[in-house]
């Protein structure tokens, strides 16, 4: 589960560290401790910025990095799509071996298939997705925003 | 292999526990070092078990017929079991549940309900340590927000140890009840209870002893310990899950009201009132586990035909070999009493800044089973300013051989990630 991958946006973060945002939201993880702050900035319906600070586990941490790559200056529906691409992949039990067409869309995340085996370690992959999931509908006044704890 | 003074036959104990045979990821030989969470089954209890089901099945205190009365005596079999194995008084102390949670809820639920003198209220004092296992904490702050009573607390020493250097002024005449672990299940403590006990006294405050980590692993005596309450939970001493004990004096048990309404618990039942049960049946509403009840009849006798006392010495010969081997690895650090001294067999600690998940599952990778994370007992990370750790927790059939796999593997956890 350990990719080459995983372990570079672990040791080398991008992004790490709050700036200025116009939501922040605190998520945990209760099993393992582990916990992320999370700020969302908007120019619009594009992501400017997602900021974050945060202490857990590798799983935990490269993930949050991989988001901060990976959605910052896209537009909001996209970076939604995303985000479900990468749920359904992290519930699919190592069930979903990605194809290149989700290889497309997720980059460097789809390195978190093989995390998707071990259910002890799915809300370690998920805990900074679901946090910027909130801090979106938050930014953006989503009226059925859905307040979810990774 | 290894050889200390004071260890068991391991080799012989082993063959008594399949799943000690079991291999994982492809071949890796199971070492299971997460005993503090759950132990192992030896053949002994399965069979008693399965025997139960295939032989005797029927509820208890309430039939005619042979299987009931067979099942019963089963069932009261386990519990004169329990009693001699902490040398209880009377039998009828021994209050079976379905773990030490239920048990330690069961206390405070009794005080809060209680008449006085026992009463928990507005103008009392409840007191815990900053070392307790949740589910000696939770029940508590339960009780304390239901009654008003205030929550007070013994804090820790930075060696792991409790700070009782204000004990005059944490456990005073207000104090109706100290509840308190005898073995830390995260920092591996073993608490001086005569000292507390001795305060608790003074004050004619009740005392409650959490022994979930203790009853698995050297002699008890509920006598000899003097407190008023002995809690602890099956599951961890070879016995199946879903059984756990709680010990009451007698006097007490007789005095303090039911928490749990039901069947069984009662003396007579009108639509206006009831009258209840003697201990321990008033406390034992409902169908009790019965199986589970004979399967840790089974596992006290396994336990004591090895001997206490020679468990004790084999943990502590363990755990004085993993505290110096994992001493030599680079970056680690104890949380706890970092010697074998007034210590059990559960041993925490960081690895630099390796998050413990990260530990747990490449040891897991080479099929070494320890726990990682808070261990139910959050306040103690809090309490040493980590988020987490990872424990190695040892029982009767563990071997220096796998104190020395896990050093091995803690080794190549600090290469992956180094």
């Amino acid at each position: 589960m350990y990719q080459e991958v995983i372990l570079d946006h672990y040791k080398n973060p991008h992004g790490r560290g709050l700036r200025d945002g116009d939501a922040e939201v605190h998520h945990v993880n209760p099993t393992c401790g582990d916990e992320i702050t999370l700020r969302v900035k908007y120019d619009g319906t594009k992501i400017e910025d997602v900021s974050y600070e945060g202490q857990g586990c590798s799983i935990s941490q490269a993930s949050a990095s991989v988001l901060n790559e990976l959605l910052v200056g896209k537009d909001v529906t996209e970076a939604q799509q995303i985000q479900e691409t990468f749920l359904e992949l992290m519930q699919s039990k190592g069930r979903i071996e990605p194809d290149e067409a989700m290889e497309d869309i997720l980059e460097d995340a789809v390195a978190f298939a093989g995390v998707s085996k071990y259910p002890a370690r799915v809300k370690c992959a998920l805990l900074s997705w679901m946090a910027w999931k909130d801090a979106t509908a938050q930014a953006l006044g989503g009226a059925d925003a859905e307040r979810k704890t990774a | 292999m290894t050889q200390l003074p004071g260890l068991l036959d391991v080799e012989a104990i082993r063959k008594d526990f399949p799943v000690l045979d079991r291999q994982v990821h492809d071949g890796k030989k199971l070492v299971y070092l997460d005993n503090a969470a759950t132990s192992q089954k030896p053949r002994q209890v399965l069979d008693a078990l399965s025997e139960y089901y295939e032989r005797y099945n029927a509820n208890v205190h309430r039939g005619v017929h042979v299987l009931a009365e067979e099942a019963t005596a089963l069932y009261e079999g386990a519990r004169d079991k329990v009693a001699a194995f902490i040398n209880a008084p009377s039998r009828d102390e021994v209050i079976f549940t379905k773990n030490a949670s239920e048990s330690l809820n069961l206390v405070a639920n009794m005080l809060g309900w209680a008449d006085e003198p026992y009463r928990v209220d507005h103008e009392t004092e409840i007191v815990i340590t900053e070392m307790e296992h949740h589910s000696n904490i939770v029940p508590w702050q339960l009780l304390a927000q239901r009654t008003g009573a205030k929550l007070k607390w013994f804090g820790l020493t930075d060696d792991g140890r409790l700070d009782l250097s204000n004990i005059d002024e944490v456990i005073t005449e207000k104090t109706k009840i100290v509840s308190f672990v005898l073995v830390s299940n995260i920092l591996g403590t073993v608490n001086p209870v005569e000292t507390i006990i001795r305060r608790a006294q003074e004050v004619g405050a009740l005392v409650c002893i959490d022994a979930s980590q203790a009853a698995p692993h050297m002699p008890m005596d509920v006598q000899a310990l003097q407190a008023d309450f002995v809690a602890f939970t099956g599951h961890k001493m070879c016995g199946p899950t879903g059984i756990g004990v709680l010990w009451g004096r007698q006097e007490l048990l007789e005095d303090l009201p039911p928490f749990l309404g039901g069947g069984e618990m009662i003396e007579t039942v009108s639509m206006h009132s009831s009258t209840y049960a003697p201990a321990p049946h008033k406390f034992e509403a409902g169908t009790p586990p019965i199986a589970q009840a004979v399967g840790l009849g089974a596992a006290i006798d396994y336990l004591q035909s090895i001997g206490m006392d020679k468990i004790l010495a084999h943990e502590h010969a363990l755990t004085e070999y993993a505290v110096r081997r994992l001493a030599e690895v680079p970056d680690l650090r104890i949380i706890g009493p970092t010697t074998a001294e007034d210590r059990g067999a559960a041993i925490s600690f960081t690895l630099g800044d390796i998050h413990p998940h990260d530990v747990g599952q490449v040891l897991d990778e080479q099929g070494i089973a320890v726990r990682v994370g808070h261990h139910c007992a959050r306040p103690v990370c809090l309490r040493y300013g980590i988020p987490a750790t990872t424990r190695a927790s040892f029982y009767l059939y563990s071997t220096p051989a796998e104190i020395d796999a896990l050093v091995e593997g803690l080794e190549h956890v600090r290469n992956f990630f180094g």
